[in-house]
C-alpha cells in the first residue's frame, strides 16, 4: 500500500467534462466511498490528447508539463492522478522526455518563462492513473471490507486499450515483477473487479486498439476496429466491457451504434467504467455513477442481474 | 537489404505473349509469360534525410528491416497494403516514385504504438509513419488528410483557451471537410442518451457548448505556443526546401 495515495492532485481532463462526465461523477464517488480525496489541480489545461503531438510533440509535452508545474509548484503535490488514459499517457511521456531529451527540456523551459510559470522538472511529480490509485491506494483486502454489494454473476471483459501500457518505456515502473502491472497482460482492473465479485472473462483483446485517434476522421476503420473488440468479449461469454478511458468508452459505444447502422451487425454487449461497477458493489446509487448517461443501458442489465 | 514483396511485380509488369514460337516450341499464352525487368533511375537521396527532419521521423536510420512493425500493425491487419516496414525501406533507399503510390492511406495510423512496442530497434515506427504523412503534404503530393484537419482543428482550440469542447470540435470538422452533421447513426446516439438523461442534464450540456470552457491565466502561454508552433512550421518547410509562397 502506498499511504502518498490517499491524497492526491486529480487531473480530470478535457473528456471528463464533456463525453465522459460519467467516468468523473464515479471516480469521485468511488474515492468518496473510501475514503481517498481528491485535490482537483487548478486552471489545468488540456494534455493535447493524440492530436497536438502530430502538430508538434514539443507542444504537446509543454501542455502536459504546465499542469505537472502546477500541481508540483503551486500545490505542491508528490502524485498526480488521471483516470483518462490519453491524460495519463501524455504526462508520462512528457515526464520521460523531459528526463531524457534535452531538446524537449529547453522548449519546454523557453515556452514556461514565457508563460510566467516554473519550468516542471522531471522526477518532481509521480503521475498515476485510476486504476494504480485504488490499487495501491486501498488494495483488495480493503477494498472487500468496504463492499456493500456484489458484482456476483456478472460477466466482465477488461479492456484497457492502448495508452495505458504502450509505448513500454514511458511506463518503467511496469512489469517489475509481483505486485506490478504488466504491458502486455495488464491486470489492475481484473484484480480490483474480481475482489468486487465479478467473474473476469478471458479477453484477449485487453490492448487491442478501439482506432481512437481516427475515431470522425476515418470512421469506417473505427467501426471495424470496435466491432472487432466488442464481438471477441461476446465471444468470450461477456455481459460487460469494463472501462478505464473516456476515448476508449465513447469509441465502443459510438461504433457500437455505427455497426449496427452501417454494417448492420448488432452486438449487446454494455460498456460500462470500472468506476461505475466499483460504485455499484460499494452501494453507490447508478445515478450518482452516471450510469444512465452511457450509451449502451448498463442500468438494464445491472438491475436484470439484481446488482443495482 | 533484399525484399520480396508480391506488390513489385504488378500486373502491368507481366508480359504474356498471345503467338510465340521459339526454337519450333510454341509457347503461346502464359508459357511465355515475363516479369519485365524494373530500371529505378528516379531515386530522391535526400528523401531519409527529409524524413528525419520531421518530428517523429528522427530515428528511421536505426531501422534493420526486421517487420516486427508491420507484424504487430493494427491497420495492417485490415489491409496488407499498409505496411510500415516497406515504407521504411524505401524512404531509406530513396524510392519515392514507389512511396508516392501508397500516399493515400499512410495517413491512416491509428497511433496505437504496437509498433513502437515491438520495435527492437527503438525506431519509434510511429513517429515515422506521422513525419511521412506530413512529408506528403507539406510537398503537395496529398491534401490535407481529414485526420491532420482534425489534428489541426483540435490544436487550435487548445492554444487559443487551453482547453476542448468535444462538441465544438465535432461541429468545426464536419464543417472543414465538408460533412453533414447529421449522420444518421450520430443521430440514433443522441437520441439512446436523450431517453434515459433528465432534461435538466441534457440542458446543462448544450450549456456547455455555448460557454465554451476555458483555462484561466493562459493569455501568455497562447501567445508562447502560437509563436513557437509558427517557428516550428518555418523550420519544417526549410529542412525540406520548400520555397516560403510568395
Amino acid at each position: 500500500m502506498k499511504p502518498e495515495y490517499q491524497k492526491v492532485a486529480y487531473y480530470p481532463g478535457c473528456a471528463l467534462e464533456g463525453t465522459g462526465h460519467a467516468y468523473n461523477a464515479s471516480t469521485k464517488a468511488v474515492g468518496k466511498a473510501l475514503g481517498l480525496e481528491l485535490d482537483e489541480v487548478k486552471d489545468w489545461n488540456c494534455c493535447g490528447a493524440m492530436e497536438v503531438k502530430n502538430v508538434d510533440p514539443k507542444v504537446q509535452t509543454y501542455l502536459s508539463s504546465r499542469v505537472m508545474s502546477i500541481a508540483a509548484h503551486e500545490m505542491n503535490a508528490k502524485v498526480v492522478m488521471a483516470p483518462c488514459n490519453g491524460c495519463y499517457h501524455n504526462l508520462k511521456k512528457a515526464e520521460y522526455d523531459l528526463a531524457n531529451d534535452e531538446a524537449s527540456r529547453q522548449t519546454v523551459d523557453r515556452i514556461s518563462k514565457k508563460a510566467g510559470h516554473e519550468t516542471y522538472q522531471a522526477g518532481s511529480l509521480e503521475t498515476i492513473h485510476a486504476l494504480d490509485w485504488i490499487k495501491d491506494g486501498i488494495g483488495e483486502e480493503e477494498l472487500k471490507r468496504r463492499l456493500k454489494g456484489s458484482l456476483k454473476g456478472l460477466k466482465v471483459a477488461n479492456y484497457y486499450g492502448c495508452m495505458y501500457t504502450r509505448p513500454r518505456h514511458i511506463f518503467p515502473e511496469k512489469d517489475q515483477g509481483p505486485g506490478s502491472e504488466s504491458t502486455s497482460q495488464p491486470h489492475f482492473m481484473d484484480d480490483l473487479l474480481a475482489a468486487a465479485g465479478a467473474e473476469n472473462v478471458d479477453f484477449p483483446l485487453k490492448t487491442a486498439c478501439c482506432g481512437g485517434a481516427h475515431t470522425l476522421s476515418d470512421s469506417d476503420t473505427s467501426t471495424k476496429l470496435v466491432l472487432n473488440i466488442l464481438q471477441a468479449a461476446e465471444a468470450a461469454g461477456a455481459d460487460v466491457i469494463a472501462t478505464e478511458c473516456p476515448t476508449c468508452h465513447s469509441g465502443l459505444e459510438m461504433h457500437q451504434v455505427r455497426a449496427e447502422k452501417v454494417l448492420g451487425t448488432k452486438t449487446k454487449v454494455r460498456m460500462l467504467y470500472f468506476t461505475q461497477l466499483l460504485g455499484v458493489a460499494l452501494g453507490v446509487s447508478p445515478r450518482k455513477l452516471g450510469v444512465h448517461e452511457n450509451v449502451s443501458d448498463g442500468l438494464a442489465l445491472l438491475k436484470e442481474r439484481g446488482i443495482a | 537489404m533484399a525484399i520480396h514483396e508480391k506488390s513489385l511485380i504488378r500486373p502491368e509488369n507481366l508480359k504474356v505473349q498471345d503467338k510465340v514460337v521459339v526454337d519450333g516450341v510454341d509457347v503461346s499464352g502464359h508459357w511465355s509469360t515475363f516479369i519485365q525487368s524494373r530500371v529505378v533511375t528516379d531515386y530522391n537521396e535526400a528523401l531519409e534525410e527529409e524524413i528525419a527532419a520531421l518530428p517523429g521521423g528522427e530515428h528511421i536510420h536505426r531501422c534493420w528491416q526486421c517487420g516486427s512493425c508491420t507484424n504487430s500493425c493494427t491497420v495492417n491487419a485490415l489491409n496488407p497494403d499498409f505496411n510500415p516496414r516497406y515504407w521504411i525501406y524505401l524512404i531509406r533507399t530513396g524510392m519515392e516514385s514507389e512511396l508516392l503510390r501508397d500516399k493515400d492511406i499512410i495517413w491512416q495510423c491509428v497511433s496505437c504504438n504496437k509498433c513502437t512496442y515491438a520495435c527492437p530497434r527503438d525506431v519509434e515506427p510511429e513517429g515515422v509513419m506521422k513525419a511521412t504523412a506530413h512529408w506528403l503534404e507539406l510537398k503537395g503530393h496529398t491534401q490535407k488528410s481529414k485526420s491532420t484537419l482534425f489534428d489541426e482543428e483540435f490544436t487550435e482550440q487548445v492554444i487559443a483557451t487551453g482547453k476542448i469542447e468535444e462538441g465544438r470540435i465535432i461541429r468545426n470538422f464536419f464543417a472543414r471537410t465538408g460533412q453533414p452533421l447529421l449522420q444518421d447513426w450520430l443521430v440514433e446516439m443522441a437520441k439512446r442518451v436523450a431517453r434515459r438523461l433528465p432534461f435538466k442534464q441534457g440542458l446543462m450540456m448544450g450549456w456547455a457548448t455555448l460557454f465554451r470552457p476555458r483555462t484561466r491565466k493562459w493569455a501568455k502561454a497562447s501567445a508562447a505556443l502560437s509563436e513557437y508552433v509558427h517557428e516550428q512550421e518555418q523550420r519544417n518547410r526549410k529542412a525540406l526546401r520548400i520555397e516560403e509562397r510568395a
